[in-house]
């Protein structure tokens, strides 16, 4: 079933047509920690964005930015820490490192864009990974947001040094995420998988004094 | 706590995000086939240890995960700056020594001026 655009480079689907149960992972936090729903008094209410699609992307930023204008019609944040979406709102660019970026499309496109950005890129050097089974996406919104963040990051979550449209990879408790800013009120942490759990509970704890909600 | 300067991140960014990785700017030689036991277990095992300025490398461990080098005293602990892999120190133990030997010179004029 491999697909590929290059007889160097095997792509394959990682979404198939098997009725194998998918869950998010954080599906055993919600069981064993429980999700308690959002109310009025909420500060903070956090929201999953299981199972969209994560791509990595390394390479030059000239050639990057060429492939993603001419396939996303998005251009590559150059600036260090910056966040870019598209008009939708729903695919996102952001800067990782000089020659590392973070794509993430809604669930299900990540392939077809995958290859189609392998053709763009054609004999470039360059490399595309999809990295959507190893992360999840947790929105966070309320008035408390910032405040939750600053007991739980290293790096400073004032909203003031923190605009719209920044993200970093920091030190979240004893492990590490990607935390950005996508609106005015909207706060995301972007969590490896295996750590979820620890992040999800790590949120509860912290968040109960702002009464916290989850939105499952 | 302190905060180091990333040059690629282009900020500071707190120290428990980066990992030292000892000293910089070591070559390895360019033919190990013709070098003496004693120039090859230079390179693998010896490092300097000066009291004073020194260059190391560092990660940005938790960031963006590119080595870059630091011009550290190590009597004082301060950081005298950062730079990308590649580029050269603009400070180094001899512009210091420089640099105290002209302040010590201008304040000798200066004595001598006032006597
Ligand atoms: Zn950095």
């Amino acid at each position: 079933m491999s697909n590929s655009v290059d007889d160097k480079v095997k792509t394959f689907d990682t979404r198939t047509e098997a009725k194998v149960p998918v869950e998010s992972p954080l599906a055993y936090s919600y069981r064993r920690s429980g999700a308690p729903a959002p109310g009025e008094g909420s500060g903070v209410v956090v929201r999953e964005r299981p199972f969209l699609g994560h791509l990595v992307l390394r390479g030059g930023a000239i050639i990057l930015d060429e492939a993603l204008r001419e396939v996303l019609d998005i251009s590559l944040p150059g600036e260090p820490q910056a966040l870019v979406f598209d008009a939708s709102g729903e695919r996102s660019v952001q800067w990782i490192s000089p020659d590392e970026w973070l794509l993430i499309v809604p669930g299900g496109e990540e392939f077809e864009l995958e290859n189609r950005l392998r053709e763009a890129l054609g004999d470039a050097h360059f490399a595309i990974t999809n990295i959507g089974g190893g992360q999840t996406l947790l929105e966070l919104e309320g008035e408390a947001v910032s405040e939750l963040l600053m007991k739980s990051v290293i790096y400073d979550a004032d909203p003031h040094h923190f605009p719209v449209g920044k993200g970093v990879t920091t030190v979240f408790a004893k492990t590490s995420v990607i935390l950005r800013r996508s609106s005015e009120t909207r706060w995301e942490l972007v969590a490896r998988r295996s750590f979820a759990d620890y992040i999800y509970r790590w949120l509860l704890d912290a968040g109960e004094e702002y009464a916290i909600g989850i939105v499952r | 706590m302190f905060h180091i300067y990333c040059p690629y991140c282009g900020e500071y960014r707190e120290e428990e995000e980066f990992h030292p990785k000892g000293e910089a700017h070591i070559v390895r030689p360019e033919d190990p086939e013709t070098c003496s036991d004693e120039e090859w277990g230079d390179y693998l095992f010896f490092r300097h240890n000066p009291r004073g300025i020194h260059h190391e490398m560092w990660v940005h461990a938790v960031g963006c995960r590119k080595f870059f080098n630091i011009t550290r005293n190590t009597a004082t602990y301060e950081i005298l700056e950062t730079y990308k892999m590649g580029e050269a120190p603009s400070i180094t133990a001899e512009s210091r020594d420089d640099r105290a030997a002209a302040e010590a010179e201008t304040a000798e004029k200066q004595e001598g001026v006032r006597a």
